[in-house]
């Protein structure tokens, strides 16, 4: 049932994807991909994360305004054709090298629905599970996880965070500064 | 099999990416396949029937852990979300700067510009 649900919604949003890779015009691209990121977010809800449903549809919301403050106004007229024949086919010969990985680790996958905490012993999912309530008192495993068990990794995200606006901010200056010999 | 489909959309934003001439073409491939990697995270750690990782009032823990799905992929991937929009900032600035000094977004015309 699940599954089923799961790969519809896929489906749904590789439709989604190919019209936002293949359309002309750049503001209908952006709001084909704002669908698969909803669509996303839905999925997720069904698989059991309603967490991260949530925390897709605020940075959903979030892509889709700065994208549309880059593209609306500006070069809404298409540009046609794909890059040179040397690019293309490089760029082919990449896609061809991913896919033949990606067939070849295919064999590794775990079995859908068979999660990596049930086959592993001594998984640290496990310990998350049983122990989170007791350690750290929150009663959501995946805040537990967030801001206790690996708040090291948080950190680093707000970190890189910090670092990502902070570049935003410095390439999107509108003057450089003065340099010192045009003071005086 | 529904990790393939997965995978798919994956390889459509690497297509996107590396065939498309249009910058913001470019950001919008790389965001797809940052989407088909987080589905991919979230499929791996789901459980059959499983129940959403949050403890209810008076629940067992040992009945709690047999039931919910995997809260560790999901904390990542929570993680993996909100760096990506920062990325998508910085991006979409440097976009925008591109835009500014060669007025269009065709890569190729930049290229032609500055040898």
């Amino acid at each position: 049932m699940i599954v089923e649900l799961t790969a519809g919604l896929i489906l749904l949003m590789i439709a989604g994807a190919l019209v936002a890779i293949e359309t002309r015009n750049l503001l209908s691209a952006v709001v084909s991909v704002g669908a698969v990121g909803y669509l996303l977010s839905v999925a997720f809800l069904f698989l059991g994360a309603p967490d991260i449903a949530i925390t897709q549809i605020v940075v959903e919301i979030l892509c889709l305004v700065i994208l549309i403050r880059a593209t609306i106004s500006r070069d809404l007229t298409s540009i046609s054709g794909d890059r040179e024949l040397i690019g293309l086919l490089a760029s082919l010969a990449l896609l061809l090298v991913v896919t033949v990985v990606v067939i070849l680790t295919a064999a590794y996958f775990p079995e859908f629905g068979a999660a990596v905490m049930d086959r592993v012993a001594g998984a640290p999912s496990r310990t998350y599970l049983l122990d989170g309530l007791e350690k750290t008192g929150a009663a959501n495993s995946v805040t537990a996880v967030l801001l206790d068990f690996r708040a090291y990794d948080t950190l680093g995200e707000a970190t890189v965070l910090f670092c990502s606006i902070l570049g935003a901010l410095t390439v999107l200056r509108r003057r450089a500064r003065k340099k010192p010999e045009e003071d005086a | 099999m529904i990790y393939a489909l997965c995978l798919v959309l994956v390889g459509i934003g690497l297509y996107g990416v590396l065939a498309k001439k249009n910058v913001v073409k470019i950001v919008i491939g790389l965001m797809i396949m940052e989407y088909g990697i987080h589905l991919l995270l979230i499929l791996i750690g789901y459980r059959r029937n499983g129940a959403f990782p949050i403890m209810q009032p008076g629940q067992d823990p040992g009945a709690y852990a047999s039931v919910a799905v995997d809260p560790l992929p999901q904390a990542l991937v929570l993680t993996s979300i909100v760096i990506s929009l920062g990325v998508l900032a910085l991006l979409v600035a440097l976009c925008l700067r591109l835009y500014e000094k060669y007025g269009t977004f065709d890569i190729s015309e930049m290229r032609r510009l500055r040898g």
